[in-house]
């Protein structure tokens, strides 16, 4: 058992602060610190998992191990497959219904969890914000939910009979008990003329949500895309627009920047998605992709088949988006090139005001974060842009490429930790201060009651959207009101405590 | 009430070895000695009380379940039946081979009996699981308070041992968790050579007894045929003293022990050691009919 504060940090520990004269033998120290609390075997198996950061790349002691399943009796943050196919890829395309198949609570207590915006008229050509389930009782598991399965594919295009398909998101006791799905999308798509897409991404499978996106990727490879023609004919200029969940409005913002550039969006892949886009993406002259995590299987996929080249951007701040655009205009003509530049010259002066405005109020803040597969590595340079410094990053699910790529983003010997469970982060909070914590909701009031400002960074803490010209004000502005926020000045935070902070008796002792 | 000297057994062994034939006879001479008995099918195939009800497949908890809704809606009067001598009858039921979980349909179903009262005033309780303990659900009736004592059904065929040794693995499984315990092995006689002298020893080898040997007779095929037990239908012929017979040995077993599964070698050695394999050689090692015979002829 796992519980998290353990009071037994009444002293400061060793911090890497004042650049000592090796700054990798100090993170170490920070490491070796909060690993200690581990019996051995956990300790060296998450040793594997922290590093100080290399920027080169080329230190193999400080290559982060990932992408493996979590030790039992710590609290990781980590979703499911299911979370990850409905919940990430599948959830945000809009006109489609999407059907957690199987007990009520996979679907139930997800809902709306996830704030990817869409438009359209709910019930119509919009069911982003609706809840179908099959409601697995005693009954279903023992006779099998095919017949149930059958039905309810009936009942949704008789009540929404505009929904343009229906996708399956089985949930763990599907496979447990083996039901073939497949043949009732097939069955029931031909006898109601509706594509139905069988998704095996039972919660059980693999190791995190990471799977669920793979799977999800290949369930629309192997039964959407290429089944369409783009609605708006062809062009020259046609990009697909991949990995972005229009949290807050991010994929609007997003487009609006390669719309700028001359470019058309053909698809948006899935925020604000609808199926008709999922299926004629292979007609994009280029797939961007921006969460490379969720999606570079559908990317390399189109590249593979339909030769279509993708290219990895970073719409957060004004550094990464200047870079972005011109890397994506590099493969289009000069028309696109010069539009790309135009647009960039009327950008340049929003950002610098935005960063006049808050930079002298965030300069020199340090940012801790530990996010899923993207923003840990994509935010950096947005932070940047703001004078802030980035002194610990990890994610829940990212991959050994995803730690490869952000190693380069970082300084030396910043904090690298992965998929660490919610004891780590504390003392590495604890140990490394930070001025801002960026995660999710199942941290946010464990900072805040440590005196730590934090953001929640997987649904922009209500706000965004963060992407693009005008997400970076958003952002900006969202960093300033955390940070500066008087609030804190109300909290006394432990180390700051006249005298230590009382033990917190029978908690914690046997961590 | 529930009768504190209650007894629950379960009946295992290979399918189509006779477990339901077993065990339908043996608790109708049972029901004969005046006991009260309830008899609980956990096959999908719901066929397990067949020879007391004089019919096929009785109403089972899951079918009636999935026909009223849900489990809860279903009343214990729609699912037990009484057959031969007042012997109660009830039917897990599941799904068609090859959907959905027959293995939870157990579960659920002998949680539903317990829920309802189905255990009050009865001597025994008897589980008849089908042939292979597939997953967890067919385990369902041998874990802690349901049956406490098994009975194995076997005959000297290969096969039958083979899966008599591996029940016995998870019988041990679940006598270290719950206090399960082996009874005895049924030794339901294919004529196989040697058979009875076989049984004995693997008995020995799995620390239990055979606790009766059933020779093969077609009285109980005749019976069958008309639904209904040997005792019931031929009360005076020779098959139905053996089950007698076998059901008063069960009633005075006081041999309940933890079983102790041998090795796949041992058990094939022990067919060797008994003739069963065509074992000119003194072993059975894998060669072809032909290729032993030119071993031989090297000699």
């Amino acid at each position: 058992m796992t519980t998290g504060m353990t009071g037994n940090n009444d002293s400061d520990p060793p911090v890497a602060a004042k650049a000592p004269p090796e700054p990798k033998a100090a993170t170490q120290r920070v490491i070796d610190d909060v690993l200690a609390a581990y019996p051995e075997k956990l300790r060296k198996f998450r040793n594997k998992h922290v590093k100080p950061n290399d920027p080169s790349g080329t230190d193999k002691e400080c290559e982060v191990k990932s992408n493996i399943k979590s030790r039992p009796g710590v609290m990781t943050q980590r979703g499911c497959a299911y979370a990850g196919s409905k919940g990430v890829v599948f959830g945000p395309v809009k006109d489609m219904v999407h059907l957690s198949h199987g007990p009520i609570g996979c679907g139930q207590y997800s809902w709306g969890g996830r704030r990817n915006y869409a438009t359209g008229t709910p019930g119509i050509d919009n069911f982003v914000n609706f809840q179908f389930t099959s409601d697995f009782q005693e009954k279903d598991i023992v006779f099998g939910g095919n017949k149930k399965l059958a039905k309810i594919t009936e009942e949704i295009s008789e009540l929404f009979p505009l929904a343009r398909g229906i996708s399956l998101q089985s949930e763990c006791p599907v496979g447990l008990i083996g039901d073939d799905i497949e043949s009732v999308a097939k069955t029931q798509g031909e006898a109601l003329n509706l594509p139905i897409i069988p998704v095996r991404c039972e919660g059980f499978r693999g190791v995190s949500q990471s799977l669920g996106h793979h799977i999800a990727n290949d369930a629309i490879r192997d039964f959407l895309l290429g089944t369409k023609e783009p609605m708006v004919g062809s062009g020259d200029y046609d990009v697909a627009l991949m990995g972005d969940y229009n949290i807050g409005g991010d994929a609007w913002a997003s487009r609006r920047i390669l719309e700028d550039m001359g470019l058309r969006v053909i698809a948006q892949w899935s925020g604000d998605g609808t199926l008709q886009e999922l299926a004629s993406a292979h007609r994009a002259k280029i797939s961007l992709l921006h969460c490379y995590r969720s999606m570079n299987y559908i990317s390399i996929h189109l590249e593979e088949e339909y030769g279509i080249p993708w290219e990895e951007y970073n719409f957060f701040g004004p550094t990464k988006i200047v870079e972005s655009m011109r890397r994506i205009a590099e493969h289009f003509d000069d028309s696109i090139k010069e539009k790309t530049e135009q647009a960039i010259t009327r950008y340049e002066p929003y950002f610098a005001e935005v960063q006049a405005r808050y930079g002298p109020r965030l300069a020199g803040k340090r940012v801790m974060l530990m996010l899923g597969g993207l923003r840990p590595r994509h935010t950096i340079g947005a932070y940047e842009d703001l004078g802030m410094e980035v002194i610990g990053t990890g994610f829940e699910f990212a991959h050994k490429d995803d730690y490869a790529k952000t190693a380069k983003e970082l300084g030396d010997a910043v904090l690298v930790y992965d998929d660490p469970p919610a004891y780590e982060l504390e003392e590495y909070a604890k140990a490394l201060k930070p001025d801002l914590m960026g995660a999710g909701i199942k941290e946010k009031y464990v900072y805040h009651k440590m005196g730590v400002p934090f953001r929640q960074m997987h649904s922009w803490d209500y706000s965004g959207p963060y992407h693009g010209v005008e997400g970076f004000a958003v952002f900006a502005r969202d960093m300033d009101t955390t940070i500066s926020s008087p609030s804190w000045d109300l909290f006394t935070p432990p180390w700051q405590a006249p005298s230590p902070a009382p033990a917190l008796v029978g908690a914690g002792s046997d961590v | 009430m529930r009768n504190p000297s209650m007894r629950q057994i379960a009946f295992y062994g290979k399918g189509g070895i006779g477990k339901s034939t077993t065990q339908q006879n043996t608790m109708a001479a049972m029901a004969e000695q005046g006991k009260r008995i309830m008899i609980v099918g956990c096959d999908p195939k719901a066929d397990s009380t067949r020879l007391m009800l004089h019919a096929k497949a009785q109403t089972s908890v899951m079918s009636t379940a999935a026909e009223l809704g849900s489990v809860e809606d279903v009343e214990l009067e729609d699912v037990l039946r009484e057959g031969y001598r007042g012997v109660k009858c009830v039917e897990s039921g599941g799904p068609e081979p090859g959907v959905g979980c027959a293995g939870r349909g157990v579960i659920t179903s002998i949680n539903f009996l317990e829920a309802n009262g189905a255990y009050n005033n009865l001597d025994y309780v008897t589980y008849d699981v089908l042939g292979d303990v597939v997953c967890g659900g067919f385990a369902m009736p041998i874990r802690e308070k349901k049956a406490q004592e098994i009975y194995i059904v076997t005959s000297g065929e290969m096969m039958a041992m083979y899966a008599a040794n591996n029940i016995a693995r998870g019988v041990l499984r679940y006598a270290h968790t719950g206090g399960v315990r082996l009874g005895g092995l049924i030794c339901n006689s294919r004529e196989v050579d040697n058979e009875r002298e076989l049984i004995e020893e693997l008995a020995r080898r799995l620390n239990t007894q055979m606790i009766h040997f059933l020779p093969r007779d077609k009285a109980v095929q005749r019976a069958e045929l008309r639904r209904m037990t040997v005792l019931e239908y031929d009360p005076e012929a020779p098959m139905a003293q053996e089950y007698r017979t076998l059901a008063r040995k069960i009633d005075d077993n006081k041999m309940m022990n933890i079983p102790t599964p041998i090795e796949m070698d041992d058990l094939e050695q022990l067919l060797v050691d008994f003739g069963m394999v065509e074992a000119d050689m003194g072993d059975a090692v894998v060669r072809t009919k032909a290729q032993e015979a030119a071993l031989v002829a090297t000699r």
